[in-house]
C-alpha cells in the first residue's frame, strides 16, 4: 500500500468521506481548523455538505439536524468549542444520534492557550454535557491512526446511535507522517430511524424529551444497556513490550509516542519497562489492565494534564498496584529524559520497597 | 383557501360519521340533528390531515392539545397544518420544534418531526434542509426561544438565506417557565422577574426581530402578524401559507412572527387576551410585511423538480468508486513508495529541527524534506509548532527520517538545526546533539553562541538567494548545504518531493538552482578551510 | 337570520371532548349563534355549543379556534340547492367572512 505524508487533520476528513461522511459543520479553531479547511474543500465535491458555523454551538446543533436527517456527520473543534458543544453532545446522546466528533486539544483552562494539552479527558471521557450520557472516546496517536480510527468512529456512532468523539492533542492534529487509506469508499444507507422529509421516514421522530418519569428512566436504563454493551465490545489498547513488563507506562495520544522511546531506551538499560496505550478511554480498556497487573510491580502514568486519566487507571486496578503519576501542563511536553529519569526512579523504589517488606 | 381546500374535503352524507370515531362517543358533538338529512353537507373546515388523529402524549387527553384555553398556539398550528394539507407537502414536511410552550408539536403534526434544543431550531433545520434539500423544513419557535437564546442562530439562519420557513409565535413572556421576562416584553409590561414592569433602563426594549432581521440583505419574506381579530387571524393564515410556499417553490428563509395571546400568563379571559393583542401588543409591534423579495427571486431548480427522488442531493453525486480520486488517496495517484530507495550501511536517524520567522519558508524546507524522505523509502515525521507564530514571530518544525519505525515524532536534541535567523539560533542551538550541525543564516556566526562539539556552517544564505533572483529561495539554498552535508537523500527524491509540493514550474525551477547553489557553498567552505567536516549520520 | 325556506349554508359540529371553552368562537361568530355550555365535559371545560340553526359556514370559528380538530365547518354542497354561489362566496377564503 502506497502511502503519502499527510496531516492528522486532514487524513480525519478524508478517511471520513471514504467512510460515508458528507456533512461537516465547524467552527474555527487552533488546533484543529484543517479540519474544518480540508472539508470545505472535499466535502461539496464529494457531494457533501460543508457549513461554517456562527458558533461551536450552532455547529453541533446542525450536527444535531444532519444526523437527524440520516446523513454521516461530523464536526471537529478544540477545548473551548468543546465546551460549547456539550449542550448538543447531551442532546445527540439523548435522541440517540450518531455523529463524530473531533476534538483536537489545546491549553485550558479559559482561553489557556494553542498549545497541545490533554485537559479535555474529563470533558469529554467523563461527559461534559448534562444528564446520564456516555461517548465513546477514540485516541490516535499517528496520523495512521487518526485516518483508521475515523472509520472505526462513523462505524460505532452507527452501531451504537452515539456520538463518537476522536480525541487527539495539538500534535497528532498537526504533525504529517505517512498514511495509506487501504479502505474502499463506503455509502451510508438511509437508516431507519431518520427524519429525511420522505412517505417513509414521515412517521419518525427525533427527541431527547421524556416527561414521563417511568418512561425517562426507562430511557436511560436502556442507554445504559447499550453503553455496558460496548464496555464489553469495544475497548481496545496497544500493548508494547509488556509480555515480562514490570514497569507499565500508560500513555495516550502523543504520549504514548513518547513512552514507546522511552521503554526503547529503559530496556537498553535492563529495565523492564513496557507500554500501555488505551486507544479506546471510553469504553476504558480495564481488562487489559487487570491482565497485566499479574506481572506489573508498578504503572506509571504520563499525562499532560493535571490527573485525568489517572483516575481511570486507578479505577481500573482498583488498588491492586502502585500507580504513580507524571504530569506536565499548559503546553509542556514530557521530555524523554524526564520520563526516564522517572522510571529509574520508580524502578530504584520499587526494588527498595520489595527489600525491605523482605527484611 | 376554496379551491384547494375543496379537494380535501371529504363528502359528508347525513349522518355517516365526520370523524371516524365520531359513532363511539354521540354525546361528543354539539346537535346537528335539526339539519335535513336528505341535504348534502361537505366538510368545508376540518381537522388539518397534517394532524394526528390522536395524541399520544398521555393516556388521558388524546384529543386535546396541552395548550391553554385561549392559546394562540393551537391558532397557529392549524394555519400550518392547512398550509402543509393545501400544498401537499406533508410526506416531504420536517417540523423542528423548540423548547417552550410548543415543545410537545410532535404529538401533533403528522409530518416528519424533529426536537430541538432551546433556540437552536433553525441550526437543526439549516443542516437538515441543507442535507435533504427536497424535504420542506420548518422551524417552529416562541419568543424566549427564537430571540433570547437562539438569537445568533436564527439571525444567521436567515443571514445565510436558508430555504426553510421560520414560525416565529411571540407572546411577549416566558410562558412554560412561568411568565419571566422575555427580549419582546413590553415595557412596563410585568412579568416575574420584572415585578414592577419591564423597564427600558435595566431590561432593554422590545425587541423587534422582524425589523431587525428585514436588514439582512437574504431573507426573501418577512411578515409580522396577529391573532387579534377575525380579520388578523385570516391575515396570519395566508401570510405561513406564503411562507411555506416560498420554501416550496426554493426562493428562500421566509419568516412570519405571529403576535399572539396568552391568556393564563397575562392572567386574561382569552377573549381579553386577544383583544390585548390588537390594542396594546400591537402598538409596540407593527404588523406588516418588512422584507419581500419573492419577486426578485429565482426559484432553484431542485425545490421545483418534483421528479426528483425525495431526500435526494440536488445535484448529482460522484460515484463510490470516484471519492478516492477526488480526496487524491486513490492508489494510482499516490507517488511511488521507495521510488529512489537508499542503501546505507548505517541505521539513518536524521532528526532536524528547521527555526525562523514565520514566513521565512520553515515549514516547507520542513516539508521537502520529510516528502523526500518517504520517497527514498524511510521513516519519516514532520511536526510543525503552529498558531499565530505561523504568521509572525519564530516558527519552527521538525523533521525525523529514519531506518527504523518512528517512536515519537518529538525532537528534543536534533543532529542537524537550520536556524535562518538569530532568535532562533539562540533557542535552540543548545538542544542539539555532541557532534551534530548547525547550519545558520548570518553574516557571521554569534560569538556566544558558539559550541566546541558541533559542526557550524554559517553563511548568509540571504544574500546568497537575492544573488539568484529571490529572497523568498533562502530556505532552499540551507537545504541544498544541509543535503550536502547529511548526504542521506538522493537528489532524485528531494526532486520529486519538490515538484509534489512546489506546483509553480517557475518556482520550482528556482528552488532547485537554490539548492544546488547551497551545495557548492558548502563545499567551497570546505575549500576555503571552514573547519566543517561532513557528519557520517548514524547512530 | 335564517330564511326558514331555505336551508342553512352551514353546519357546525363541536367535539365537546376537544374543546377547552375559551370562548374565542362565540366572540368570533359573525351570525353569532355559538354559545356556551351549562354542561362540564370530561376534563371539567365549560364547551362552546352550537344553537342548531343559522351557520353560514364561513369558518371564522374553526380558524380562530385553538384546538385542531374541536370545530368542524360544513358546507351545504352547491348541487343541493341554487345556492352555489352564495356558498362559493362565503368559502371564498376566512377573509371575506372576517369582514361580516
Amino acid at each position: 500500500m502506497r502511502k503519502q505524508l499527510m496531516k492528522g487533520n486532514e487524513a480525519i476528513v478524508k478517511s471520513a468521506i471514504l467512510s460515508g461522511c458528507r456533512a461537516f459543520y465547524g467552527y474555527p479553531i487552533t488546533p484543529a481548523s484543517e479540519i474544518a479547511e480540508a472539508a470545505a474543500v472535499f466535502m461539496p465535491k464529494a457531494g457533501g455538505v460543508y457549513v461554517q458555523a456562527e458558533s461551536e454551538v450552532a455547529a453541533i446543533n446542525m450536527l444535531y439536524g444532519g444526523a437527524s436527517a440520516g446523513i454521516r456527520a461530523m464536526t471537529a473543534s478544540s477545548g473551548p468549542g468543546i465546551s460549547l458543544m456539550q449542550e448538543g453532545i447531551s442532546y445527540m446522546a439523548g435522541a440517540e444520534l450518531p455523529c463524530v466528533i473531533a476534538d483536537i486539544t489545546r491549553g485550558g483552562p479559559g482561553l489557556g492557550n494553542i498549545a497541545a494539552e490533554q485537559g479535555d479527558y474529563h470533558q469529554v471521557v467523563k461527559g461534559g454535557g448534562h444528564g446520564n450520557y456516555r461517548t465513546i472516546v477514540l485516541a490516535p496517536h499517528s496520523v495512521q491512526e487518526m485516518a483508521d480510527l475515523t472509520a472505526l468512529a462513523f462505524e460505532l456512532a452507527d452501531r451504537y446511535r452515539n456520538p463518537v468523539v476522536i480525541l487527539a492533542d495539538g500534535f497528532v492534529g498537526q504533525m504529517m507522517e505517512p498514511v495509506a487509506f487501504p479502505q474502499k469508499a463506503i455509502g451510508s444507507s438511509m437508516p431507519p430511524w431518520a427524519v429525511a422529509g420522505t412517505a417513509e421516514t414521515r412517521p419518525n421522530m427525533i427527541n431527547s424529551l421524556h416527561m414521563d418519569v417511568d418512561d425517562l428512566e426507562r430511557h436511560v436504563r436502556a442507554l445504559e444497556a447499550k453503553y455496558k454493551i460496548a464496555e464489553q465490545r469495544e475497548a481496545r489498547a496497544e500493548e508494547w513490550c509488556t509480555a515480562d513488563a514490570e514497569i507499565v507506562l500508560v500513555g495516550y495520544g502523543i504520549v504514548g509516542r513518547i513512552l514507546k522511546a522511552v521503554t526503547a531506551e529503559a530496556r537498553a538499560n535492563g529495565l523492564k519497562v513496557g507500554v500501555l496505550r488505551p486507544i479506546t478511554l471510553y469504553p476504558f480498556p480495564v481488562v487489559q489492565f487487570q491482565r497485566l497487573a499479574f506481572n506489573a510491580r508498578a504503572f506509571l502514568v504520563v499525562e499532560m494534564s493535571n490527573g485525568q486519566l489517572v483516575e481511570d487507571v486507578k479505577l481500573a486496578l482498583n488498588g491492586s498496584r502502585p500507580v504513580e503519576f507524571l504530569s506536565r501542563v499548559g503546553g509542556n511536553v514530557p521530555s524523554h529524559e524526564e520520563v526516564l529519569n522517572f522510571v529509574h526512579g520508580l524502578a530504584r523504589r520499587t526494588v527498595d520497597e520489595e527489600r525491605m517488606a523482605n527484611v | 383557501m376554496s379551491s384547494e381546500h375543496v379537494t380535501s374535503a371529504e363528502s359528508y352524507q347525513g349522518t355517516t360519521p365526520v370523524v371516524p370515531n365520531e359513532a363511539e362517543k354521540p354525546a361528543g358533538f354539539s346537535p346537528s340533528e335539526s339539519a335535513d338529512p336528505t341535504l348534502d353537507y361537505t366538510v368545508a373546515h376540518g381537522r388539518a390531515k397534517a394532524f394526528y388523529e390522536h395524541y399520544e402524549r398521555k393516556d388521558e387527553l388524546q384529543h386535546q392539545t396541552h395548550y391553554c384555553p385561549g392559546c394562540g398556539h393551537g391558532t397557529v398550528h392549524k394555519m400550518l397544518a392547512r398550509a402543509i394539507d393545501d400544498l401537499g407537502v406533508q410526506d416531504r414536511t420536517i417540523l423542528v420544534g423548540p423548547v417552550g410552550c410548543s415543545v410537545f408539536t410532535y404529538y401533533y403534526f403528522d409530518v416528519g418531526n424533529v426536537q430541538a434544543a432551546h433556540g437552536r431550531a433553525p441550526a437543526v433545520a439549516t443542516a437538515m434542509k441543507r442535507s435533504r434539500p427536497n424535504s420542506i423544513v420548518i422551524s417552529y419557535q416562541g419568543d424566549g426561544d427564537l430571540s433570547a437564546i437562539g438569537s445568533a442562530e436564527i439571525l444567521h439562519a436567515a443571514n445565510r438565506g436558508e430555504n426553510i420557513t421560520v414560525i416565529f409565535v411571540n407572546n411577549a413572556i416566558y410562558s412554560m417557565t412561568g411568565g419571566q421576562c422575555a427580549p419582546t416584553t413590553l415595557l412596563g409590561q410585568k412579568s416575574t422577574t420584572t415585578p414592577d414592569g419591564r423597564s427600558a433602563a435595566t431590561e432593554g426594549y422590545p425587541l423587534h426581530v422582524s425589523e431587525l432581521l428585514s436588514t439582512l440583505e437574504a431573507p426573501v419574506y418577512i411578515e409580522r402578524v396577529a391573532l387579534g381579530d377575525n380579520k388578523q387571524v385570516a391575515q396570519a393564515s395566508r401570510a405561513i401559507k406564503r411562507a411555506l410556499e416560498n420554501q416550496v417553490r426554493g426562493l428562500g428563509f421566509s419568516l412570519i412572527e405571529v403576535l399572539s395571546p396568552c391568556p393564563t400568563i397575562w392572567k386574561m379571559t382569552p377573549v381579553d387576551a386577544q383583544r390585548w393583542v390588537h390594542d396594546v401588543m400591537e402598538k409596540t409591534f407593527p404588523l406588516g410585511v418588512f422584507c419581500d423579495r419573492t419577486k426578485e427571486r429565482t426559484p432553484q431548480p431542485h425545490a421545483l423538480e418534483s421528479s426528483a427522488a425525495p431526500g435526494t442531493l440536488p445535484k448529482a453525486a460522484p460515484t463510490l468508486a470516484d471519492i478516492p480520486g477526488i480526496l487524491g488517496v486513490a492508489e494510482e495517484n499516490l507517488p511511488e513508495g521507495n521510488a529512489h530507495a537508499v542503501v546505507s550501511e548505517h541505521d539513518i536517524d536524521l532528526q532536524v529541527r528547521i527555526a525562523g520567522f514565520g514566513g521565512q519558508g520553515v515549514l516547507l524546507l520542513g516539508e521537502v524534506l520529510a516528502e523526500a524522505g518517504l520517497d527514498a523509502g524511510l521513516e519519516v515525521s514532520w511536526l510543525p509548532s503552529y498558531g499565530p507564530e505561523m504568521r509572525s514571530g519564530t516558527s519552527n518544525c521538525c523533521v525525523r527520517i529514519e531506518s527504523e519505525t518512528i517512536d515519537s515524532p518529538l525532537v528534543n536534541s536534533p543532529n542537524v538545526l537550520v536556524a535562518m535567523n538569530e532568535p532562533s539560533l539562540r533557542k535552540f542551538d543548545k538542544s542539539v546533539r555532541p557532534g551534530g550541525w548547525v547550519i545558520y543564516n548570518g553574516d557571521e556566526f554569534p560569538a556566544n553562541c558558539a559550541r566546541d562539539d558541533v559542526h557550524v556552517l554559517a553563511l548568509p544564505f540571504t544574500h546568497l538567494a537575492d544573488e539568484l533572483g529571490d529572497t523568498r529561495a533562502s530556505n532552499m539554498v540551507m537545504l541544498g548545504a544541509l543535503l550536502e552535508i547529511t548526504g542521506v537523500l538522493p537528489q532524485a527524491s528531494i526532486d520529486a518531493a519538490l515538484r509534489r509540493l512546489v506546483k509553480n514550474p517557475r518556482w520550482v525551477e528556482l528552488d532547485e538552482r537554490a539548492m544546488a547553489r547551497g551545495r557548492e557553498l558548502y563545499k567551497e567552505s570546505l575549500l576555503g578551510g571552514v573547519k566543517c567536516v561532513p557528519m557520517a549520520i548514524q547512530t | 337570520m335564517t330564511d326558514a325556506k331555505k336551508p342553512d349554508r352551514g353546519q357546525l359540529r363541536i367535539d365537546v371532548d376537544e374543546c377547552k371553552g375559551c370562548g374565542l368562537c362565540i366572540e368570533a361568530c359573525p351570525p353569532k349563534v355559538i354559545s356556551m355550555s351549562e354542561r362540564l365535559n370530561h376534563y371539567g371545560y365549560r364547551t362552546a355549543i352550537y344553537g342548531g340553526a343559522g351557520c353560514t359556514g364561513c369558518g371564522i370559528c374553526f380558524m380562530i379556534c385553538p384546538e385542531p380538530g374541536a370545530i368542524t365547518v360544513l358546507r351545504l354542497a352547491s348541487k343541493c340547492v341554487g345556492l352555489a354561489a352564495e356558498a362559493n362566496a362565503a368559502g371564498q377564503e376566512a377573509a371575506s367572512c372576517a369582514s361580516n
